[in-house]
This record gives C-alpha cells, sequence and structure tokens, in this order.
C-alpha cells in the first residue's frame, strides 16, 4: 500500500461541501437566535455565537488530524474507542454534571463536554469491526445477541443518565444490521411492536389487546381452512404470538404508568391529541410550529424574526434552531434545507454503497443511519410530528460536543472512503 | 425489495413528509400567519378608563373613585433579582413572591398581570423611585371606589378582582383586573366599567420600547364609563339604616307608580369603603365568614320570612275576587278559629259580635280570614283545584317567583299550590282546614321583603304593579329597559280595592298600628307578627316572631310604598310599624315631627334578644 502524501486525496468533495453549507447555514441561524443589540463583535467567547466559531475552528484542526491518521487505525483500535467511550460513560455516574435533570455532562471550566456524542462514532466503529471479522452472520442467533449487546450497551448507559432519547439513536442501528444479513422479522416485530404500543397509549391496553388477539385469531382461522397442513406445523408458534403481544402489551401499560416519568407521558399524550396544553410542556412544540408557520413563504428575513428575537422558543439555538430558519428564511428556507439533507444523506448512502471492505461499508452505513436518525427525530420534533426527543440537528445546533461528535462521524467515513482506491 | 434501497427509500418518504408538513403550517394553514397585533415586538398596554360614577335619585353622589396604583409584572422579561430587597420593598414575604410570581407566569409569561394590587399612594411614591432597578416590573395607575356616604353596601356591591374562573368566561377581562361583585357594580358592569384602551408599543428586537406601533393606527382610546343614577332616594336610604341600627332585618320602599326602588336597607351591613384597597381580601374574609350576622346578605332581596298577617290583604281580595264574600258578609270569633278538634288562636279581642272585611283588616283578626280562606278553597269541587285558582291569585302579586328586578341577587320565596300540597300528603286527604294557616300567611307562604313591598305597591295602585328596579337613568342616555315601564295587573279587578284600602287606612286611624298615626298624612297599612322557628338537632325550637308591616300613602295618590321586616321583633306594632311611619313621613314631609319615636326607634336595640337567641340555639344543640 502507497502513502498517500496529501491529507485531501481522495476525499469525497461533495459530503466535504454539504458539510461546509450546514456548518455556515448553522452559524448564521445561531448568531440570529442568540445575538443582543450591546454585542457586535463576532468573535467574542461570551456569546454563544463567538463560542461557536471557536468551536469550528476546533473541528477544523480535528478534521486534519482524522484525515491525517492511517486507515487501519481507525479499523485495529476501534476496540479500544468502544472501551473508552464506555469508559467515559460510566465515569458520569460519578463526575458528571447534571443539567435539566440528567447527568450527561463533564465539567472542565467553563467548557463542557457530553460523552454520549462521542460514543456514537465509538459504537459505530465497533460494530464495523466485529461485523468485518471472517464468518460473521446475522442469520445466527450468537452473532445476532453479540452485535445486540455491542449496540445495546452504551444505549443503556445513557438511558441510565437519564437521557432515553439520546439512547434511541443506538436502537436505531438496527437499519444497519438489517442491511448486512438480520432477518426481515426483526424489522416487522420492531415495527409491529411500535403500532402495538401507541395504539396501547391511545386506546388503553384492553381495547388494544381485544385488537390484536382478533386479528391473530382470524388469521389463525383463514390458515386453518386455507392450509390445514401449515396451520399444524406452526400453531404452536401462534400461542407463542398470543402469549408474547398480551404480555407487550401489558408491559407497554405498565412501562408507560409506572416507570415513564409524568414529562414523558406528557410528552406523548400531548403529541397522540390526547391532551392539549398550551402553556406547560407542550409549549415548546407549540411556539416552535407557530414560529416556523410565521415565516411564511419567503419568510421575514434574516435577523428579522421577532418571535426569534422574543425568545418565543425555548432552546432554539439548539434542539429548535430549524425554527430560526423557518421563520427567517420562509418555506424556501425550510424546503432548501429538508432537501440539502436529503441529498446529503442520499450522498452518503451512495459513498457508503460503494465501499469494498466490510469495515469501511458497516460503518458508513451506520454514519448514515445516525445521521438520518437525527434528521427524522430532529426536525419531525421542531414542526410538531414526533414528541419532544431532546436531540441535536446535524451541524446546525449549537453545542462543541455536538458538533465534534458529528464531525468525528463524517469525516472518519470521509478517511475510509477516500482509501477506496487503494482496497482493490 | 433489496436490502439496498430500504433506506434511500425511507429517506425519500420522510423528506417528502416534512415537505409536506412544512408546506402546510408555513404555506397553507393561515392560522399559524400572525396578525401584526399579534406581533411579539409589539407590546399592549391598557389603559383604564374612569369607572361611571354612580348617583342617587336626586343627583346625590354616592359612589365615586380615587386613584390607586398596581405594581405589574411581565414574567417572561423578569430578571434575577435581589428578593430579600425587592419584598421588602413592596412589603411582602418570600412566599407571597414566589406564590404570585408561579401563579403569573402560567397564566401567561408575556401578558401584564397584576403583581401586588392597589398600594397606597404613600407606597407609590417610594416604589416608583426603586422599581426601575426590577426588571419586568411596572407601575400602572388604576382607579378604585370610595364612598364618601358610607351606605348601602349590599345595594351597590363591590369591586374585586377577576378570578380564573371569570377569564375563562370572559376575554374581556384579564388576571387582577377589578370587576363588580354583587349589587349594582355587578349588575351594571359592563355600564359602568366603558372600555379600555390599548396602546401598542413597538419594541425593537432588544426588547425596548422605541414608540407607538405603526404611528398608533391600532391604538383605542379607553372610553369611559356610563355614570348612573340609582332610583333610591338616598338620604331616606341612610335614615332607614339609622332606624334599623341594632336590629336585624329588611326594609324596602317602592314609588307605586314606576316600581322604582326608593329605599333597600338590609341591617346588618358594613361600611363599603372596608372592601376598597389592600385590606380588602381580609375583611371581605371576615365579612364573608359572619355566619351569625351574615353582614353579606341583602336581607331586602334575599331573606324569606313568613308574611304574617299582610298576607291577608292579599286573601281579602280574591275572596272579594271569586265572589265568596262581600265586604258586609260577618264571621264571628270566640279567641280563634275552630276546625275539627282543633283551633287557631286570635288575639283580636272580639268575642262573640259580627266581624265584617273592615273590622277583619284593622284589628287582623284571624278567624275572619280563615273563614275566607277556607270558602275560596272549598267553592271548588276539590281541594286541588280551589288550591290553585288561589295559587294563582297570590303569584300575580309578583310573590312566590323572582321579580325580575335589576339586581343579581334574590330569592324566589314560595307560594304553595296543589302540587306542593300532594307531595306533602302522598296518600291525599289534605282540605282546605289542612292549610289553614295560609289564611294569616303562615304555613308554607314564604316572601322576601322585596316582594311585600311589591305586593304592597299592587294595592296602592288598585290592581297593577311595575316590576321593581333600582335603575334610574344611565346619564346621557335616553334608552330604557320596556319592561320596567309595562303594568303588571294582577288578577283581581280594580273596584275590590277599596274596601281592603279603607280596611288598611283603619289600621292607622283605630286599629293595630293606631299608635303610629301621622297627622295629616292619610297612610294605610298592615301589621304583622310572623312565628317563626328553627330546627335544631331536629328538635324544633320557637323564637320570637318577626315584626312586619306594610304601607303606603298617601291614600289617593300613592307615592310611596313600604315593606319592613324587623328579626324576631315580635309584635307589628312594636318595631315595623313606627319605622315604616317615620319613613313616610320623612319622605312626604321631609321632616319628623315626633322625636320622641324617632329617639325611641334609632336607640332600640334587639341585641340581647340575639344574644339570647344564639345562647338557646347552643343550649339545644349541647343537649344532644
Amino acid at each position: 500500500m502507497r502513502r498517500r502524501n496529501n491529507i485531501f486525496k481522495g476525499v469525497d468533495w461533495l459530503l466535504v461541501g454539504f458539510y461546509l453549507f450546514f456548518i455556515f447555514l448553522g452559524w448564521l441561524s445561531i448568531y440570529a437566535a442568540t445575538y443582543t443589540e450591546d454585542q457586535t463583535f463576532v468573535f467574542n467567547l461570551a456569546t454563544k455565537y463567538g463560542k461557536q466559531i471557536f468551536f469550528i475552528l476546533l473541528s477544523s484542526v480535528l478534521i486534519i488530524f482524522i484525515l491525517a491518521i492511517d486507515r487501519k487505525f481507525y479499523e485495529r483500535y476501534s476496540g479500544i474507542f468502544y472501551l473508552l467511550s464506555l469508559l467515559s460513560l460510566i465515569g458520569l455516574f460519578i463526575f458528571g454534571k447534571s443539567i435539566n435533570g440528567a447527568t450527561s455532562w463533564y465539567h472542565f471550566g467553563s467548557f463542557s463536554f457530553q460523552p454520549s456524542e462521542f460514543a456514537k462514532a465509538a459504537t459505530a466503529l465497533a460494530l464495523a469491526n466485529y461485523l468485518s471479522e471472517r464468518g460473521m452472520d446475522l442469520k445466527k442467533l450468537p452473532t445476532q445477541l453479540r452485535t445486540f449487546a455491542i449496540i445495546l450497551l452504551p444505549a443503556l448507559l445513557i438511558t441510565l443518565q437519564p437521557d432515553p432519547g439520546s439512547a434511541l439513536v443506538y436502537i436505531f442501528l438496527i437499519f444497519v444490521l438489517y442491511r448486512f444479513g438480520l432477518p426481515l422479522y426483526y424489522l416487522v416485530i420492531g415495527f409491529v411492536a411500535i403500532i402495538l404500543f401507541i395504539v396501547t397509549l391511545y386506546y388503553g391496553y384492553i381495547i388494544t389487546l381485544i385488537i390484536a388477539f382478533t386479528l391473530i385469531t382470524a388469521f389463525l382461522i383463514y390458515l386453518y381452512y386455507k392450509n390445514k397442513l401449515v396451520f399444524r406445523r406452526n400453531w404452536m408458534k401462534f400461542i407463542v404470538i398470543y402469549i408474547f403481544s398480551g404480555l407487550f402489551i401489558f408491559s407497554v401499560d405498565y412501562v408507560f404508568n409506572s416507570v415513564f416519568e409524568q414529562r414523558h407521558r406528557d410528552r406523548f399524550d400531548i403529541l397522540l391529541g390526547k391532551k392539549t396544553d398550551m402553556q406547560g410542556i407542550g409549549y415548546n412544540t407549540a411556539q416552535s410550529v407557530i414560529t416556523i408557520g410565521s415565516g411564511g413563504v419567503i419568510g421575514k428575513g434574516y435577523l428579522q424574526g421577532d418571535r426569534t428575537q422574543g425568545d418565543f422558543v425555548p432552546e432554539q439555538e439548539t434542539d429548535y434552531i430549524f425554527s430560526t430558519i423557518g421563520e427567517e428564511w420562509g418555506f424556501l428556507g425550510t424546503a432548501f434545507v429538508v432537501l440539502m439533507f436529503v441529498g446529503f444523506l442520499i450522498r452518503l448512502l451512495y459513498v457508503a454503497d460503494r465501499q469494498k471492505l466490510m469495515f469501511s461499508k458497516v460503518y458508513a452505513y451506520s454514519v448514515v443511519v445516525i445521521f438520518f436518525f437525527h434528521f427524522l427525530v430532529n426536525v419531525g420534533m421542531v414542526i410538531g410530528l414526533l414528541p419532544t426527543i431532546g436531540i441535536p440537528l446535524p451541524f446546525f445546533s449549537y453545542g462543541g460536543s455536538s458538533l465534534w461528535g458529528f464531525t468525528l462521524l463524517l469525516f472518519i467515513m470521509i478517511r475510509l472512503d477516500a482509501d477506496r482506491i487503494y482496497d482493490w | 425489495m433489496p436490502r439496498k434501497s430500504l433506506l434511500y427509500f425511507l429517506i425519500i418518504i420522510v423528506g417528502t413528509i416534512f415537505l409536506v408538513r412544512l408546506f402546510y403550517i408555513q404555506v397553507f394553514a393561515s392560522q399559524y400567519r400572525q396578525s401584526p397585533l399579534n406581533n411579539s415586538a409589539v407590546t399592549e398596554k391598557y389603559v383604564y378608563p374612569n369607572r361611571g360614577y354612580i348617583y342617587d335619585r336626586n343627583g346625590k353622589l354616592i359612589v365615586t373613585n380615587q386613584a390607586s396604583y398596581d405594581v405589574m409584572i411581565i414574567p417572561k422579561d423578569v430578571e434575577p433579582l435581589d428578593t430579600l430587597e425587592f419584598c421588602g420593598l413592596l412589603n411582602i414575604s418570600k412566599q407571597e413572591f414566589l406564590k404570585q410570581y408561579h401563579k403569573t407566569k402560567n397564566y401567561s409569561p408575556r401578558i401584564p398581570s397584576v403583581f401586588l394590587a392597589q398600594v397606597s399612594k404613600e407606597d407609590y411614591a417610594y416604589l416608583q423611585e426603586k422599581l426601575y432597578k426590577y426588571k419586568g416590573f411596572y407601575i400602572q395607575k388604576r382607579n378604585m371606589r370610595k364612598y364618601p356616604l358610607n351606605t348601602s353596601s349590599n345595594v351597590l356591591g363591590y369591586l374585586s378582582e377577576v378570578n380564573e374562573r371569570i377569564l375563562l368566561k370572559n376575554p374581556y377581562y384579564n388576571l387582577g383586573e377589578l370587576i363588580g361583585y354583587q349589587g349594582v357594580e355587578k349588575q351594571y358592569e359592563n355600564v359602568l366599567r366603558g372600555k379600555k384602551g390599548v396602546r401598542f408599543i413597538q419594541k425593537n428586537r432588544f426588547n425596548k420600547e422605541i414608540g407607538a406601533y405603526k404611528n398608533g393606527i391600532y391604538d383605542t382610546l379607553p372610553k369611559p364609563g356610563n355614570d348612573i343614577y340609582l332610583t333610591l332616594d338616598i338620604e331616606l336610604q341612610q335614615y332607614v339604616e339609622a332606624l334599623m341600627s341594632h336590629k336585624r332585618g329588611g326594609v324596602v320602599a317602592i314609588e307605586p307608580s314606576s316600581g322604582e326602588i326608593l329605599t333597600l336597607v338590609s341591617t346588618p351591613s358594613y361600611n363599603p369603603n372596608m372592601l376598597v384597597g389592600r385590606k380588602r381580601s381580609k375583611n371581605s374574609l371576615t365579612l364573608f365568614n359572619d355566619t351569625i350576622k351574615k353582614p353579606m346578605l341583602n336581607r331586602g332581596l334575599q331573606a324569606q320570612y313568613p308574611p304574617g298577617s299582610p298576607f291577608k290583604l292579599v286573601n281579602a281580595l280574591i275572596g272579594l275576587q271569586e265572589n265568596v264574600i262581600t265586604p258586609d258578609n260577618t264571621f264571628y270569633c270566640y279567641h280563634g278559629y275552630r276546625y275539627g278538634s282543633r283551633k287557631m288562636a286570635c288575639h283580636c279581642g272580639i268575642v262573640g259580635s259580627p266581624i265584617n272585611l273592615n273590622l277583619g283588616i284593622y284589628r287582623s283578626c284571624n278567624s275572619y280570614f280563615s273563614n275566607v280562606y277556607r270558602r275560596i278553597i272549598e267553592k271548588y269541587d276539590s281541594p286541588s283545584e280551589g288550591m290553585d285558582v288561589w295559587s294563582d291569585h297570590v303569584k300575580s302579586f309578583g310573590l312566590g317567583n323572582f321579580l325580575g328586578y335589576d339586581l343579581p341577587s334574590g330569592q324566589k320565596g314560595l307560594v304553595p299550590d296543589s302540587k306542593l300540597y300532594k307531595r306533602m300528603y302522598p296518600n291525599g286527604g289534605w282540605r282546605a282546614v289542612t292549610t289553614i294557616s295560609n289564611a294569616i300567611g303562615q304555613g308554607e307562604v314564604l316572601t322576601t321583603p322585596i316582594q311585600l313591598a311589591n305586593m304592597t305597591a299592587a294595592i296602592a295602585n288598585r290592581g297593577f304593579y311595575f316590576i321593581p328596579h333600582i335603575l334610574k337613568s344611565i346619564k346621557d342616555s335616553t334608552s330604557f329597559v320596556s319592561k320596567y315601564r309595562d303594568p303588571m295587573y294582577t288578577t283581581i279587578d280594580k273596584q275590590h280595592f277599596e274596601p281592603v284600602i279603607e280596611g288598611m287606612f283603619d289600621v292607622f286611624e283605630k286599629g293595630t298600628a293606631r299608635m303610629s298615626k301621622v297627622d295629616g298624612i292619610e297612610i294605610c297599612g298592615k301589621t304583622g307578627t310572623s312565628e317563626n322557628s328553627k330546627r335544631i338537632n331536629g328538635e324544633k325550637v320557637q323564637f320570637t316572631d318577626h315584626s312586619i308591616f306594610v304601607a303606603f300613602a298617601p291614600k289617593d295618590d300613592p307615592k310611596i310604598a313600604i315593606a319592613v321586616f324587623v328579626e324576631n321583633g315580635y309584635w307589628g306594632s312594636r318595631w315595623a310599624a313606627p319605622i315604616a311611619s317615620l319613613m313616610i313621613e320623612k319622605y312626604l314631609t321631609g321632616q319628623i315631627k315626633r322625636d320622641w319615636l324617632e329617639k325611641r326607634i334609632m336607640e332600640g336595640s334587639l341585641e340581647e334578644e340575639y344574644s339570647n337567641q344564639l345562647q338557646i340555639e347552643s343550649y339545644v344543640a349541647k343537649k344532644e
């Protein structure tokens, strides 16, 4: 293998272009959401937009390092990264700092650091490393169980912080596993579980049980008359299905009413339309939707969004940054950003698909899924389609940890991709 | 679908859903597009108009305004502050501070709410200098009520802060604004309050006010409240209050020719100035919690008493109308009226000689009216038929139902009918004699003082009344409510009134109220002494009778019709009749010649009677 003497050689410039564009637009939005009258100097570390510039500069240093390091390094040390990130998550329970009820942060002077943002990249590397080993077959139960463990260990630690929103992204990695051979029924079971979950919350467990059992029984009767042989071979499985769906419905009810805290319940209730509350918990989403709506087709103009300036939307520079774009740039702006993200994700997929090495491919797919998840959940929340789950919009939301976490994720992928021409 | 395609597919689906949703909220659905007035960079400030003054019928000022200062809060603008100093400044505790802060914040973080209401003028001067330090707080000037005459609190009502329940019902108000509670203030809230003005103030992006929004084209000027004139004669009102001192009861006087309420007194009452300013909440608690004197109860409208003997007048009129008696028919009385083995006692003292209508009225003979009542009921085939005919006649005097006057509180009273007795005697068997107490205004009948005054007015008018009302006019307005101008006719023909009125006239000339006769004024009246009892622990305890009197004067051109109830005053002639006669003398001649009587009534007290009653009550209650 030849040594690269130019660290930018083979870099996918289209992805870098998307990255720079998102960073730039993100900073403009953070500026709009946080600037005040008496602070005019842009590079001012006392302000959030000033800090964000600092974070951006640091991430360019990070990019150089990532691109300069040999590809093999990521593969070889992925296990170490994974262990380190697990340790940093465990360390939170001892040294962590609570913000908004979740112990998710380390504090160093005036800067804080959120290890869960880096654990995503580490988990993706570990997953890629494990699945690229010889003889791994996701159709076999031991492989399945081990990959599940790799994914669920950090998820569990993050859930315990408790920050269940950030942990959800790991569940989403099931799409990566599916891509690499996990049987379809895992997805189907997951999908059915989500449907049962929602129906149970909406109609209560009694009605859901009746509906579910009626459907299963109907199918069973249909099977009995249609194909007695298949029926005779499979009727045991149906008993298992009865038991498991019943248990699941009961446990959803139990978890929702006894394990969830009131704020979690409120989020679901508001989204399902069971509760309307413009002042309390529903306030954020309601304000965010109104703010976006008020932008109209062409928006109010940059820095002219009075709802942004009036601090109507809480957390606007972090989780709700998309509402700033909606207000100041209107439908043209939001549609453009959504299309750009779709383009970015498709480009990522395209790049993932062209990887020849299993390690690079699995890693790239994980990156796609993680970005897709963040885009889906964050924008879905801000425009009022999904419950309030506090996760950032990649490259847009204010914050050093999330910016570096996403930069790390993306540029390791770009680095791996840059070597594809040598990997015949 | 190949495994490769699933994510492409999902990404495009999600992107499409997002675009559709964004198109919906940003382009299609208009409810998210704000009106310019709903713009966050524009704040509203309210300008409060002067609340209308209240005058009496002669233009004497009863209720006026004085300046007060509210500390206002805009919760989202509040910055961390030195709570200790701030609480010291406002003279409140930290708990109160936090409670108020969270309450206003929950109501709305953006809309200004009253943080501390009605700061005194002295505190205001001090606060004005210091308050600039505290962001999100400012002082708003507002008017509060002032009662120069210290009278008629039960009629006038009072102002209090809008509560959450009213907020939900009426979007005009904001938290902490003042609204009329009870009485005239409540009834004519919309007339008196005017309309508050709004100023829209443009703020720049940094929340600083930079002047009127769009040069004030959306601003509205406050529309001052209208002054109103009440039908009350405040001099008479105050005079009656003085006469009723140390006595509990209700007095109502009505001008028969118009239905205007001249006097509406309920005692004991309270000083209306007690419910103004910051001491209001504390005072209102004591007033509302006083379950013995019940100062917040308007006895003139809300207290239901058995009417007693004045009700005999109605029975006489019904008897004449139903043709079961003529004025010359006579009955006999032997210390009472016997029916079956029972007897209703009578104190008229005319034993063995014939009693006609005139004598029956002015000596208030129970036997006479028991005979009349029995003839009315028994004229018809069944007691229930007779009862309903009788009941309809009684109701035509405005008894047994809300009269329709323009005050927000009241009671229906009770006029029995066959339905009631069928419920009371489910197995039947009730007859005229079973309900004989109705003949003399005891039994089931209940009336409020205003109903009785109205009944007297109907007799004074010889057959009709105008619905009593308290509003004479609204300043600069000629509109009137037609229902107060249309006569309400009773079911009794005009010619039947004269003999009854003659009897009422003789009550003063030679009857039960001859001691209260006023020289030179022809007064017609009727005394009443109504039995009353309370059930305590299921035991019926009899208390001293209520002293009742109804009267109107002058006889041929009635100017005033009165009902007086004095709780536990015993004979009607002891308290109620002198009070009514003094009122008439005062109202018609403007002066009192009978100083000795005035003095006796004003100084006479029933407090001892009331405290005895309390002792009896607690004794009986303890006995259990």
